[in-house]
């Protein structure tokens, strides 16, 4: 079962608290872009087989939205951070960095 | 290839059943084929099979990284029905179906098709008005479906609770031709005849790249070296994400796991198949006794063949107010397998941005039932380059038009 930590209350909540949200840091396409750019928004994900970030909700808790940095190969999880952010920050990075020397990076 | 049959059974006996041949051969790969099949699955090996049956392409590799039939194909709850809301769900599903009722005959293999009776139940009054529909829907596409009482239902099931306080049944979506079949024995006859068909059927060996020139797909990089194609099917479920990515292109399908479970081996008591979309369960019982349980995805994206055990739980709390008989059971076995979610819940059957190379993908939680039809659609495909009708709608560019095949909406969770 996972457990990641709300970075809003600071709970170690397990899954069944949790509501999973998707891919996370997708950049919106709305009225006026290509359709290229919008299906990729809508439709196109990465869905690597290994490090994955994605949303996640606290709703039976604080009831807020935040990130987490996981591995879907192992379900190994390397952290988590609140939403306000466009792309993950450098301490996941590096501790991603440490566990999974051959990851190709953020992008 | 010998055929199976009763004077053989005879034949054998005579002779201590020591002259029974290996079902498919194991050859290592030739230098170069007309095709390649990725993924000896149900799909890919039906695929290779109609390529060879169809078309008269022979010259195949069928290409598994792991053993044959070992993914979603022994994962699934086995269930076979086509009564899709759709037409051109309704038409590709209903051209499995219907291939599954001579499927035996013309693999030579018992696949044990057991068309006992689908039926779907309406627990709420949307459901109700959704499943009066699809009946409709299914009159106008010759799919035989009728939208059946809760007395029908519970005559058809007597273990079934139909009053129950919060779900009770309001009636049914009934299917009479859908019912179940035998998944590895699907996989095996398929790949029997391939193989003797002169295909070769390369396990244990993993795909590591895809090789093109000016556009177009020349071969594959493999474990087992390279091995060079006119043209790629790429027809891997879960890993389908993975492959596209080594051709060159982004599918639009997430990865996640379902899971399915079966309960200690009991006298018979249910001899048609359950689905309850309302609270996401669906059951039926194996010829061993067993009953077969299956839910919805694990919600997160996920490559482990293992999911979270309250999906479980959840699974059978739904079930139990309708199947009371649930609570006293003893669980057997739980697996999960890796089923490839696209954005409206249908696959796709299409070309690619790279030539030659073809890609069969995105049935999420419902392939088993579509296997003979998909291989049919998917061959048609790469034999002459350009979708048939079975698979015309099902080309990967619908979400960037937006033609979508809304399945999602139209047949609840479980399909």
């Amino acid at each position: 079962m996972l457990i990641l930590e709300c970075p809003y209350c600071g709970v170690k909540a397990e899954e069944t608290e949790l509501s999973p949200g998707g891919e996370a840091h997708l950049k919106r396409f709305g009225p006026g872009s290509s359709d290229a750019d919008f299906e990729a928004y809508m439709f196109a994900r990465k869905n690597p087989k290994g490090v994955h970030f994605e949303r996640w909700r606290h709703a039976y808790g604080c009831g807020k939205w935040f990130l987490a940095a996981r591995c879907t190969a192992t379900l190994e999880v390397f952290g988590t951070y609140p939403a306000q952010t466009s792309e993950p920050p450098a301490e996941i990075i590096a501790n991603i960095m440490a566990k999974r020397p051959a990851w190709k990076g953020f992008k | 290839m010998k055929r199976y049959s009763v004077f053989a059974i005879a034949r054998e006996a005579l002779n201590f059943h020591q002259g029974w041949e290996r079902a498919w051969k194991s050859p290592a790969p030739k230098a170069s084929y007309d095709a390649i099949i990725v993924g000896a699955g149900g799909h890919g090996l039906a695929t290779a099979h109609y390529l060879g049956k169809n078309h008269g392409i022979r010259n195949v590799a069928i290409i598994e990284k792991g053993w044959l039939g070992g993914g979603n194909t022994g994962r699934n709850t086995t269930i076979i029905r086509s009564n899709y809301l759709q037409d051109s769900s309704a038409a590709i599903y209903e051209k499995a179906r219907s291939l599954y009722e001579t499927l035996s005959q013309d693999l030579n293999y018992n696949v044990m098709f057991s068309p006992r009776g689908v039926m779907m139940l309406a627990q709420t009054h949307h459901e109700v008005r959704g499943y009066l529909r699809t009946a409709h829907a299914n009159s106008l596409q010759g799919v035989q479906t009728e939208f059946i009482s809760p007395q029908r239902v519970k005559e058809l099931c007597p273990i079934m609770n139909i009053d129950g306080p919060r779900y009770p049944v309001l009636g049914a979506l009934w299917q009479p031709r859908g019912g179940t079949g035998r998944h590895d024995a699907v996989a095996w006859g398929y790949a029997r005849a391939c193989s003797d068909m002169g295909m070769d059927i390369i396990q244990q060996c993993e795909v590591t790249g895809v090789r093109s020139e000016n556009g177009k797909v020349t071969g594959v990089e493999t474990t087992k070296g390279f091995i060079g194609t006119k043209k790629l099917g790429i027809v891997v479920a879960g890993h389908s994400g993975q492959v596209a990515d080594m051709a060159g292109f982004r599918l639009p399908v997430e990865s996640m796991a379902l899971q399915a479970l079966v309960s200690e081996p009991i006298k018979p008591c249910m001899d048609v198949v359950v689905m309850a979309n309302t609270v996401h369960g669906y059951m039926s019982q194996s010829d061993k006794g067993e009953m077969v349980i299956g839910g919805g995805t694990d919600g997160f994206n996920n490559y482990t063949q293992r999911g979270s055990f309250q999906h479980v739980e959840e699974t059978l709390r739904a079930l139990i107010e309708t199947f009371p008989m649930l609570s006293r059971l003893k669980m057997l076995r739980q697996w999960g397998g890796i089923v490839d979610m696209t954005g409206d819940r249908s696959p796709i059957i299409s070309k690619t941005p790279l030539g030659n190379c073809f890609i069969n993908c995105g049935w999420g939680t419902g392939g088993f039932k579509a296997i003979p039809g998909s291989g049919w659609a998917m061959a048609d495909l790469m034999a002459k380059g350009e979708p048939g009708p079975l698979a015309a709608e099902f080309d990967m560019w619908r979400f960037r038009e937006g033609r979508f095949i809304d399945e999602s909406v139209a047949a609840g969770v479980a399909h």
